[in-house]
């Protein structure tokens, strides 16, 4: 579904990827762990489409179809969901006219008939469940006054709202006592499909424990440095990042 | 006007031809005594509106253009403005396959229906027939409760009396350098008088007080809300405006008697001028209301168009209780410039105003809030809330706030909150990953900006300002 092959990007004049390699395929969920600063939340950026970061070399593509090529608004469309490390607040914009303006905006563009606002309602109230909020979240504008916590399960309703097929989930662990990192996996799982992947890209092993990886990736210093099985977060656990990755100088010398 | 008059005007063109009329029917450019006489005997007006007429342009004589806004302009001419000419249809358009396509690409976006499409762009179908007779049930029902509602041309000759008595009332002929020009000069506009106890049943929109005449640059409305009244006013429609006129000084004054409210919404979207400012509408508008006791007034404007706004709607709230309020959404793209905000002017005791204003500029748009809070000696108990926002998209835009606040009563309480915010990157990046273009973002989060102020308006005419606001940023981001 989604692969990445030789890819180097840069914020400003400092390259924070170097030459990544990946494959996701459907029906998989990927985690990709690493200390601050390997690039993670870079690559989670490159992946949606952020104008900051800039491409310099290497291919993405995406079912087939180069996803380089496309503005964000074209990915969202195309599937593809970040859910954000830091949400972003819009004053003054209910969550629910959000969120129905997106999902009907990803509908019109994939040719399907747009939501009007009763059979939206339905929908929402289905989907406000699996985060276990009743309507009053949703009739609040977008993240305002919303606690660390409030932001993430946001992400997750508009990630369940938005059904993707490729959901990259940047740090959506931070920050959450146990009980909001339960209804975070648990709307994470409930989006798990045979023709669905997600990225979980993560500090700590905690998460894992609710939502069980096909695969687990290290990152350091702008690439992929190992990769295995589930087996892998709990050694990373145990033995910290130092000895799978290299130390930042060798990785970034040609 | 009626199915006869309409048909008259109709026959009328195909007669004599339309060219020829206007000229024969039109004062030559600039303004003195004869002129003002001229335009007065052709409208067939009494005495006393002659000699108001008259002791306003003495007055404007004496008086200079004030020059404190903080907005520039090449200095007018004002002997080359032509200040009467008959009034006249709209030129007529064929079909609405006629009309500029940058029109009805406006018109679509704003998903106007198509008869209204085409009334508003002057295009001669049965669209235009149908509204007239809508417009005549509608002042049916209007009559049927005593609420007048005419032209201010037909209220001179049909109610003398009401106009004598309140006319300049709250905006005396003098009152400012362009009120007065308007007081000299003024070609027409509104007039509504809803008697004492009665709760006007519709929003009275300027939309159905068919006058196929242009109002002109130099527009008059009057409203007056008897004892215990209630009136909703509409002004202004969504649509682009064009007019070849570029100074527009218009003159809007309300009176709300003991215990009455008057809501009066506007959305202003006149002929902004070109990215670069040329030929834009300059308005400048003296609009103010007059609040006995336990009287409400609420202004609430959009105002997106014109190349200049130098507009205060204000209140005098002289009667023990009144209430003022004025919602604002003032936009400011390309070169336009703003300058507008209101005065609160508290004579009674335990009046009350709020003020909350949004400010947003883009392109090289200059939006300036001028606010005046004013608690006489005898206001006691007075209290006033401000909250004066401003967003800022690009940088090379400007946002300024001048609060004014004057406080002569120790009990008095003011409060004035004021932010200034910018569309960040992150807030249009997160809306892109969502599927929304960026024009749908900015036009999303400055609809949020300005909440508070569109839920003021009436519900269709929120619908609309909406997408209006989206409409004039476009092209405003990347």
């Amino acid at each position: 579904m989604l692969r990445i092959q030789g890819l180097k990007a840069k914020i400003g004049d400092r390259e924070i990827l170097h030459g990544l390699d990946l494959a996701v395929n459907a029906g998989e969920v990927h985690a990709i762990m690493g200390p601050n600063g390997s690039g993670k939340s870079t690559l989670a950026s490159v992946l949606a489409g952020r104008e900051v970061v800039e491409v310099t070399a290497g291919t993405v593509t995406f079912d087939g179809q180069d996803l380089l090529a496309l503005p964000a608004e074209k990915r969202a469309a195309a599937g593809l969901f970040l859910g954000f490390q830091y949400p972003v607040e819009i004053p003054g914009v209910a969550n629910l006219y959000f969120l129905r303006t997106a999902l009907n905006a990803v509908r019109r563009a994939r040719g399907q008939e747009e939501l009007d606002a009763m059979d939206f309602l339905a929908l929402a109230k289905e989907k406000l469940k699996l985060v276990k909020w009743d309507q009053s979240f949703v009739q609040r504008a977008v993240n305002e006054g919303f606690s660390g916590g409030e932001k993430k399960k946001n992400e997750i309703l508009q990630m369940a709202v938005l059904e993707p097929r490729l959901a990259i989930l940047d740090e959506i662990d931070s920050g959450l006592d146990i009980d909001a990192l339960k209804v975070v996996a648990g709307g994470v799982n409930a989006l798990r499909a045979k023709d669905r992947a997600t990225i979980l890209v993560t500090h700590y092993q905690r998460l894992l424990d609710h939502v069980k990886p096909d695969v687990v990736h290290v990152m350091a210093a702008g690439r992929i440095v190992k990769s295995g099985g589930p087996e892998l977060a709990h050694e990373l656990e145990r033995s910290g990042y130092e000895q799978l990755a290299p130390p930042r100088g060798e990785a970034r010398a040609p | 006007m009626s199915q006869d008059a309409i048909r008259e005007l109709t026959e009328q063109r195909y007669k004599y031809g339309f060219v020829t009329e206007i000229e024969a029917d039109q004062a030559p450019p600039g303004l003195s005594e004869e002129i003002i006489r001229l335009i007065s005997a052709k409208k067939g007006e009494p005495e006393f509106l002659l000699q108001w007429r008259l002791k306003a342009y003495r007055h404007w004589l004496t008086m200079v253009e004030p020059r404190w806004a903080a907005v520039k302009y090449a200095p007018i001419d004002y002997q080359k403005i032509v200040y009467y000419s008959a009034p006249r249809p709209k030129k007529q358009l064929g079909s609405l396959d006629e009309v500029d396509p940058e029109l009805k690409r406006a018109f679509e976006k704003l998903g106007i229906p198509l008869a209204e499409q085409a009334r508003l762009a002057g295009v001669a179908v049965d669209a235009v027939f149908d509204s007239v007779s809508v417009a005549t049930t509608y002042k049916g029902k209007l009559a049927e409760k005593g609420i007048v509602f005419c032209s201010f041309s037909e209220a001179v000759k049909d109610h003398p009396d009401l106009v004598e008595r309140w006319l300049g009332s709250v905006v005396p002929a003098g009152d400012n350098f362009f009120a007065a020009l308007n007081s000299a000069v003024f070609s027409d506009g509104s007039f509504v008088y809803v008697p004492r106890g009665v709760r006007c049943p519709m929003e009275l929109s300027t939309y159905f007080r068919i006058n196929a005449e242009n109002t002109g640059q130099f527009e008059r409305t009057l409203i007056v809300a008897d004892e215990g009244s209630y009136v909703s006013y509409l002004e202004g429609c969504t649509a682009p405006m064009r007019d070849e006129n570029q100074l527009h000084a218009a003159v809007v004054e309300l009176v709300a008697l003991p215990g009455a409210e008057i809501k009066y919404s506007t959305v202003q979207n006149w002929y902004p001028g070109d990215a670069e400012g040329r030929g834009g509408i300059f308005n400048f508008v003296t609009k103010r209301a007059k609040a006995m006791e336990r009287a409400k007034i609420s202004w609430t404007q959009v105002e997106t168009g014109s190349a200049i706004t130098w507009k205060y709607p204000s209140c005098i709230l002289q009667g023990d209780d009144s209430v003022g309020e004025f919602y604002s959404v003032a936009l400011a793209n390309h070169r336009q410039q703003a300058d507008t905000g209101t005065k609160m002017i508290h004579i009674g005791k335990r009046t009350r105003s709020t003020i909350v204003s949004k400010g947003i500029s883009a392109g090289r748009g200059q939006n300036t809030y001028r606010g005046l809070v004013r608690m006489q000696k005898g206001a006691t108990g007075a209290r006033n809330h401000s909250q004066c926002d401003s967003l800022l998209i690009g940088d090379e835009c400007g946002a300024h706030t001048f609060p004014y606040i004057e406080v002569k009563n120790p009990t008095g309480q003011v409060e004035h909150e004021a932010t200034t915010s910018r569309i960040a990157e992150d807030q249009l990046f997160y809306c892109r990953q969502r599927g929304l273009s960026e024009e749908d973002a900015v036009s999303m989060i400055v609809n949020g900006f300005a909440r508070r102020v569109l839920k003021e308006l009436p519900m269709e005419f929120a619908v609309e300002a909406q997408k209006l606001l989206g409409m004039s940023l476009e092209g405003s981001v990347g």
